[in-house]
């Protein structure tokens, strides 16, 4: 008998093409997503070394980050205009599969690969991007890269790659109402910390996992990155195969059914051992606020700031303007940004309008909601939430990764405290002195309406009809 | 990629977990389709105040530390975005090695892609390396990446260990890509045997959809 394998084992083994001298492999790479960020200098090595790109039928270039997101994209900045134009130039040059801004299928990478099934089960995905993770929820081996290896991967359609540690964070028992995806993922990071991962593939398994839909899965393995883990991974299951159908980029008919009966071999085999095993029960999972610099400074909502400092928490907390062993509820807020590839899927905004329906946003308060995708605005839209929204005084916005990073137009302003569903708090991350925290889609709409961080669970019932099973 | 034997320099303390990349480089400066420039943009925040003029107390901005060629930080150096502009900003800037007793995943590989060579060393080692690097301009560190020490002022030698194919090229100033395509044949037939054993395998063609 073969020794039993992690879904890990069998994405790896299923992509090695040679194993060098040392260990390393040499690891096929299905899926290439590409955007104007991270890519010009890899095209750029590309043209000088007389390279051509190997395999564009397994790349997919779409631009998202440096975008204006403002109604009718206006206001875009002359050095973003360039490096949109140059990918535009470069996709055209080297054949890749491009999906241009006006493109209703436009959107952050990690929310348009699973949406068209171009990222699928049993694949391995890779992008200039950390949150590549994120597609490890279909069961598909999805990691972020540096530009040389984008060009490594356009050139050979490969990577070198050591083979990560194996590291399972199961789940038991159910989510408590209001508790989301987003919170399981800041609850896993403060406990095991920002290194917690390093060097490893995290699979997230248990009955709370399963009982996510995709969207839940996305916003999981989208921030194992911030508990430094390589990747994420969530076994495909008839949820993934249900998600997948259908897509258009996605096999069709028989191929799908082939396609299926092959996904259905890879989850991990009863007795496989893992690297490292870390257990968490759900119920213990509250809704959750980051109070400092780093995804790991999280509390429950009903906790707040540790008593005891360090230098690095004091300089945090300097920079926050937060006093040690204080509470989170209460705290006043300027800002509310509901989007990024954490979350900013069509089961986010829905939440989110669940919440804003009956209400207003704060005096005072700005509140941002911008779709991940196009497609997701459309369908927001078709749903009639962006009137909910407006109508709530939210600002309606196009598609893109927006006010998550602190690059297009769309940033704090220094001092400014944002309530954020995106997945970094780092100093200036979303602009110059601005101050992040960290929360779920729910947890954010509940801060636009009251103007503070609360706890949404004590937020009473609008009295309209509820569109969540969980709260009726 | 320049090669990387043996560096003798100044080194900056920077005693500080969790340097991310957001630190390193922020996101507005990403803009740029070029690869060099951005060492006049490393560590932005900590290093300039808001009208554009240098902090007087921030590390490089020291005139002991201005000609730094290592740095030596704490644990999850480097944690963060996958953006290589980090490494492309302190090379710019002449960082040519980092020491640390951890470092991000993507980064590591980012800095070692760049011929910054990242060396993994105990928090006490680093500790004591600071206390070294503060006594400032005159106190040079050694990485000697050929016999994998670092010498210390006093000629204490500390060994460190770096992954042997890594080793090789960065001794050798190599690039991964021409090394991968001595191994071109072997990719064509794992795609040969994916089509064939398969076949349902989609293509991407952006017009579907
Ligand atoms: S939404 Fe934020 S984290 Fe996601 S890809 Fe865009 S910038 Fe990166």
């Amino acid at each position: 008998m073969t020794q039993p394998q992690t879904l890990f084992d069998k994405l790896w083994a299923a992509h090695v093409v040679e194993t060098l001298p040392d260990g390393a492999a040499i690891l096929f790479i299905d899926r290439h997503l590409v955007h104007e960020v991270t890519s010009p200098q890899a095209f750029e090595g590309l043209r000088a070394a007389g390279r051509k790109v190997r395999r564009p039928d397994c790349t997919l270039a779409v631009a998202d980050h440096n975008v204006p997101t403002s109604p009718g994209r206006v206001g875009a900045e002359a050095d973003s205009v360039i490096q949109l134009a140059t990918l535009e130039k470069n996709v055209a040059e080297f054949g890749v599969p491009y999906i241009p801004i006006d493109d209703v299928r436009q959107g952050i990478v990690h929310v348009i690969g699973p949406e068209l099934g171009a990222s699928l089960p049993g694949m391995t995905i890779v992008c200039g991007d950390s949150h590549t993770s994120t597609h490890g929820a279909l069961g598909a081996l999805a990691f972020g890269i540096g530009t040389s290896e984008v060009e490594h991967v356009l050139a050979t359609q490969t990577l070198i790659q050591d083979k990560a540690r194996s590291m399972r964070v199961t789940l038991k028992g159910r989510l408590g109402p209001g508790v989301s995806a987003k919170d399981m993922a800041l609850h896993i990071i403060a406990e095991i910390g920002t290194a917690g991962g390093n060097g490893s593939v995290i699979e997230y398994a248990g009955e709370a996992v399963e009982a996510l839909d995709m969207a839940g899965r996305m916003t999981l393995c989208n921030m194992s990155i911030e508990a430094g883990a390589r990747a994420g991974l969530v076994a495909p299951d008839e949820t993934t195969f249900a998600y997948v159908k259908g897509r258009p980029m996605a096999p069709q008919g028989e191929a799908f059914d082939a396609a299926v009966a092959w996904w259905r071999t890879l989850p991990t085999d009863p007795g496989a051992r893992f690297d490292r095993e870390v257990v968490i029960e759900a119920a213990d999972i509250a809704p959750m606020v980051t109070w400092g610099t780093s995804p790991e400074a999280g509390s429950p909502i009903n906790g707040g700031v540790p008593s005891q400092v360090t230098p690095d928490t004091e300089r945090a907390l300097d920079y926050m303007a937060l006093r040690p062993g204080q509470g989170m509820a209460g705290e006043a807020i300027d800002v509310v940004f509901i989007g990024s590839c954490t979350n900013g899927r069509i089961e986010d905004i829905r939440e989110v309008a669940r919440i804003a329906e009956g209400r207003h946003v704060a005096d005072g308060v700005r509140a941002l909601v911008v779709p991940g995708s196009g497609q997701v605005k459309a369908q927001a839209e078709a749903e009639g939430l962006d009137r909910i929204l407006t109508g709530a005084g939210f600002e309606w916005r196009e598609a893109g990764c927006s006010m998550c990073l602190g690059m297009n137009p769309d940033k704090l302003t220094p001092g400014q405290r944002c309530a954020s569903t995106s997945n970094r708090n780092f100093e200036g991350r979303q602009g110059p002195g601005g101050r992040t925290h960290l929360m779920s889609p729910a947890m954010a709409a509940a801060a636009a309406v009251t103007g503070h961080i609360t706890d949404v669970r004590n937020l009473a019932p609008t009295g309209l009809p509820h569109r969540s099973p969980e709260y009726a | 990629m320049d090669a990387f034997t043996t560096l003798t320099a100044v080194a900056a303390p920077m005693p500080a977990a969790n340097v991310d990349t957001d630190k390193i480089i922020p996101a507005r400066f990403l803009k740029t389709i070029a690869r060099s420039g951005l060492g006049k943009s490393l560590f932005d925040g900590l290093r300039y105040n808001a009208d554009g003029s240098e902090k007087p107390d921030f590390v490089l901005n020291q005139p002991a530390y201005r000609n730094a060629e290592i740095l030596i930080a704490h644990e999850n150096f480097g944690c963060g975005s996958s953006r290589e502009h980090a490494a492309w900003a302190l090379l710019d800037f002449g960082i040519r090695c980092v020491i640390a007793p951890s470092f991000a995943d993507i980064f590591h590989a980012n800095a070692l892609k760049n011929g910054i060579l990242p060396v993994v060393l105990p928090r006490a080692v680093c500790d004591a390396l600071m206390g070294d690097a503060a006594m400032g301009g005159n106190a040079r560190i050694t990485v000697d990446l050929e016999r994998e020490v670092v010498i210390r002022p006093s000629g204490e030698e500390i060994s460190f260990a770096v992954d042997p194919m890594r080793r090789h090229f960065l001794l050798n100033g190599l690039d991964d890509i021409g090394q991968t395509l001595q191994h071109e044949a072997a990719i064509t037939s794992f795609e040969d045997r994916r089509a064939a054993n398969q076949a349902w395998w989609p293509k991407i063609d952006a017009a579907r959809g």
